[in-house]
């Protein structure tokens, strides 16, 4: 058995997120590249390591072979250790056969034994698909201090759109006295980020409780959450205030994206106290022509800039040839666009090429109101010479000039 | 071919003295070059990307930084259980209280290491050299030669330091030992890059000792051309020698140039360095950057114009700055311009200050200085 840990994180990565189409058809949610040369993954493990957490289970489910290759033996993050570190969890067969995670507390249940090797205090429950800087270690000093025996952190949203999240009515001295799931009129704008502290020993009795439950569906928010409350458990509300998106759809995606070009947005990747670590390849600076402009955008290494750059984030090793436009665009890893080729409010996936006078993606302005909303093109797709793509829509195949519509 | 019976042995003070400006706080190897790399970067890079997995490295004087940059070797993966990267500080015994003075002396301090190691070829090379050369195509040219030694040279125009050549016959054999040429002039030059076996070294280094040697290219090398079989092998590509501040900075530019890149960055032999975490490069709206390598990290909101920024560098708003090699952390104030300029580490242009060397001359400002 491992030295006692006070509190072990355990990093739900196993999702889908659907609503991400054709970005997710061959990866995980939490490995979706993000802001130049991260992944969204690498905001919680960046998280914990700087809370000074360094024992992480990473339970993965759905196309776990790129996360899995990606989180590697966490050295990126300092998570290669004798003691603790980065382990990867997937569902496994047990003698009285093997099932798939049912559901977000169904994961952390079948790995009950993994969690008991540390022994800890505290367990700490993330998921993989927010982009935010957090010191998790407040939260937990929160908890203690409050002697909860499950902390959520919330965020204060704006009212208008409080209805699309999960809400609490906070009492003055920071309990929870009720909880909302995504109301139509909302009686508050707390809003869980999908952060949760909880005491091991509480959190483990709930578990196997609700796996009893026949007709549970297994999930935090909507059975062990409302169980703990409705016993009396300590159930307390930690405020965080900053940056925090939950990019699970292309529009917040691409947001999330723009947002970083934004020095007001309160998300700052360069701060040295708080650096967000990622997989690095090993590459060259970037390269921008003499006849390339570039304006306010991110740009990564192994890029080569001909063309014209605006309001776009780049990652590694992305070529934009002599009089290609790309604006109010995020280009991943690899990609080309050709000579003359135009792309605008579009996200262009890995290893993707845009053919010389393509045009892929529409302004606002260009289109109908309702029509609009960011194109996305699949991972190593190829859009044919002169060939347009509209606004709105997911490419995951090859288009030719002459099958264009 | 992997050529794990290989040793390798990099020098990293080698040359110091060519580039004083840059190396008074540190070694040839941890010069900073290329926007991200130390010069060593390139040595250590071709050594693994060969198959090669034990690599010492020689130090003398001012090494911290490159114990720094180096540290377990893991951006080389050489970071290992069985063999990996040797650090080789000056060893000193009982009758020499001194670091050592020439090539033949370091590698007398390295003989333990030459002895207990159990590869049955040393490759040896310098770090002012810059190339991405395949060893391994290197090391099977030297055993189809069935050379004693094998000697990389490049043809072009000979380095101001040590200007040499030799001559070979038809088969490549060198048949003249090493002579001084005009170093305007093309030639054959060596790269002080060998192949040979390791027993042979240490019998070489012996020899040497013994006959009071301190050259190992004029003495060793230059006094065996009848004895032994030594070879050359043609480096091309991009091969460059720093020999001065001068070419350091004319070498540095060439970067700018896409083939010259694409020759020493080369996707299938990748220079490796320690990574450092930094968020992409960002530009400002009313900034202009063209014709230059930015590394990540910096932040331009001025002008930029057939510069090499390194990590981290901020170009402030209404500054202008040309033709220059701006290193990590350095900070070019609002509306201060700079031209024709090599800033290490950590500089600091006062907003409104006007800097300008030539290019045929380029000022160079010393770590962590405030302009």
């Amino acid at each position: 058995m491992a030295n006692k840990t006070e509190c072990v994180a355990m990093l739900l990565a196993g999702g889908q997120g659907s609503r991400l189409g054709i970005l997710t058809k061959n990866i995980a949610k939490p490995a979706v590249p993000y802001g130049g040369k991260y992944r969204i993954i690498d905001f919680p493990l960046s998280n914990c390591v700087n809370s000074g957490i360094y024992t992480v289970g990473v339970l993965t489910q759905y196309q776990p072979l790129e996360l899995n290759d990606y989180i590697g033996n966490g050295e990126p993050w300092d998570l290669d250790r004798t003691q603790g570190g980065v382990h990867i969890l997937s569902p496994y067969q047990q003698i009285k056969g093997s099932e798939w995670y049912k559901g977000t507390a169904n994961a952390i249940y079948q790995n009950i034994n993994f969690i008991d090797r540390y022994d800890p205090e505290y367990v700490l429950v993330l998921s993989g698909d927010h982009i935010y800087k957090m010191d998790y270690s407040k939260m937990i000093s929160f908890h203690k201090e409050k002697q909860a025996d499950c902390t959520i952190a919330m965020l204060e949203v704006p009212w208008e759109e409080a209805s699309r999240f999960g809400l609490m009515l906070v009492n003055e001295d920071g309990s929870i006295s009720e909880f909302e799931e995504k109301p139509k009129e909302p009686r508050s704008n707390k809003a869980s980020m999908g952060v949760y502290v909880f005491t091991w020993e509480k959190l483990r009795r709930y578990l196997i409780e609700d796996e009893n439950k026949k007709d549970s569906s297994n999930d935090f928010g909507k059975d062990v959450i409302p169980a703990m409350h409705s016993d009396g458990q300590r159930m307390f509300a930690y405020q965080f205030d900053g940056y925090w998106k939950d990019v699970g759809t292309i529009g917040s995606l691409w947001d999330a994206n723009l947002d970083l070009l934004n020095p007001k947005i309160g998300l700052d990747l360069s701060d040295d106290s708080w650096r967000i670590y990622s997989r690095n390849p090993s590459l060259p600076p970037h390269y921008v022509a003499p006849a390339a402009t570039v304006q306010s955008s991110m740009i990564t290494e192994g890029c080569e800039i001909e063309g014209h750059v605006d309001f776009s984030v780049l990652f590694a090793n992305v070529t934009i040839e002599k009089d290609a436009l790309v604006q109010y665009s995020i280009i991943m890893p690899g990609a080309v666009i050709k000579k003359g080729a135009v792309v605008q409010y579009s996200i262009i996936a890995e290893n993707t090429v845009v053919e010389e006078n393509a045009v892929v993606g529409q302004c606002p302005e260009d289109t109908k109101p309702g029509d609009w909303g960011v194109a996305v093109v699949g991972e190593s797709v190829r859009i044919g010479k002169g060939v347009h793509i509209k606004a709105n829509t997911m490419t995951d195949k090859d288009v030719e000039p002459s099958t264009a519509g | 071919m992997r050529v794990n019976n290989v040793v390798g042995i990099i020098y990293s003070n080698s040359y110091d003295f060519a580039l004083s400006e840059l190396t008074s706080l540190r070694t040839m190897g941890s010069v900073p070059f290329g926007g991200r790399y130390r010069l060593i970067d390139f040595a250590l890079s071709e050594m693994v990307n060969s198959g090669i997995t034990k690599v010492g490295v020689i130090t003398k004087s001012n090494y911290r930084s490159l114990m720094d940059h180096l540290g377990t070797g893991k951006p080389w993966d050489l970071a290992r259980r069985m063999n990996g990267m040797f650090i080789l500080p000056p060893f000193s015994n009982a009758d020499s209280h001194r670091a050592y003075n020439n090539r033949i002396e370091a590698l007398t301090g390295t003989l333990d290491f030459i002895r207990n190691s159990k590869e049955d070829y040393v490759v040896m090379c310098d770090c002012n050299v810059v190339c991405n050369i395949d060893f391994a195509k290197l090391f099977n040219a030297h055993l189809q030669t069935g050379a004693d030694i094998t000697i990389a040279y490049h043809h072009g125009k000979t380095p101001g330091v040590e200007p040499l050549t030799f001559e070979f016959d038809e088969n490549g054999r060198i048949n003249r030992a090493p002579y001084t040429v005009d170093n305007a002039e093309d030639s054959d030059y060596p790269l002080n890059i060998y192949v040979l076996r390791r027993s042979l070294l240490e019998r070489l280094i012996n020899e040497a000792n013994s006959l009071n040697y301190t050259s190992f290219l004029c003495d060793v090398i230059g006094r065996n051309i009848e004895r032994l079989k030594i070879y050359g092998y043609e480096a091309t590509g991009f091969v460059r020698v720093v020999d001065s501040l001068q070419s350091y900075f004319d070498i540095s530019l060439e970067l700018l140039d896409k083939d010259n890149r694409k020759a020493l960055f080369h996707p299938d032999r990748p220079v490796f360095t320690k990574v450092r975490d930094n968020e992409p490069a960002f530009y400002a709206l009313g900034s202009s950057a063209v014709n230059s390598l930015v590394a990540d990290g910096c932040k331009i909101y001025g002008t930029v114009e057939n510069c090499i920024l390194f990590m981290d560098v901020v170009i402030a708003k209404n500054a202008v700055v040309k033709n220059s090699i701006i290193m990590q952390d350095s900070y070019i104030g609002e509306g201060a311009r700079a031209e024709n300029v090599i800033f290490d580490k950590g500089v600091t242009l006062k907003p409104g200050k006007v800097l300008c060397g030539a290019s045929d001359y380029p000022v160079c400002v010393g770590k962590n200085i405030t302009v």
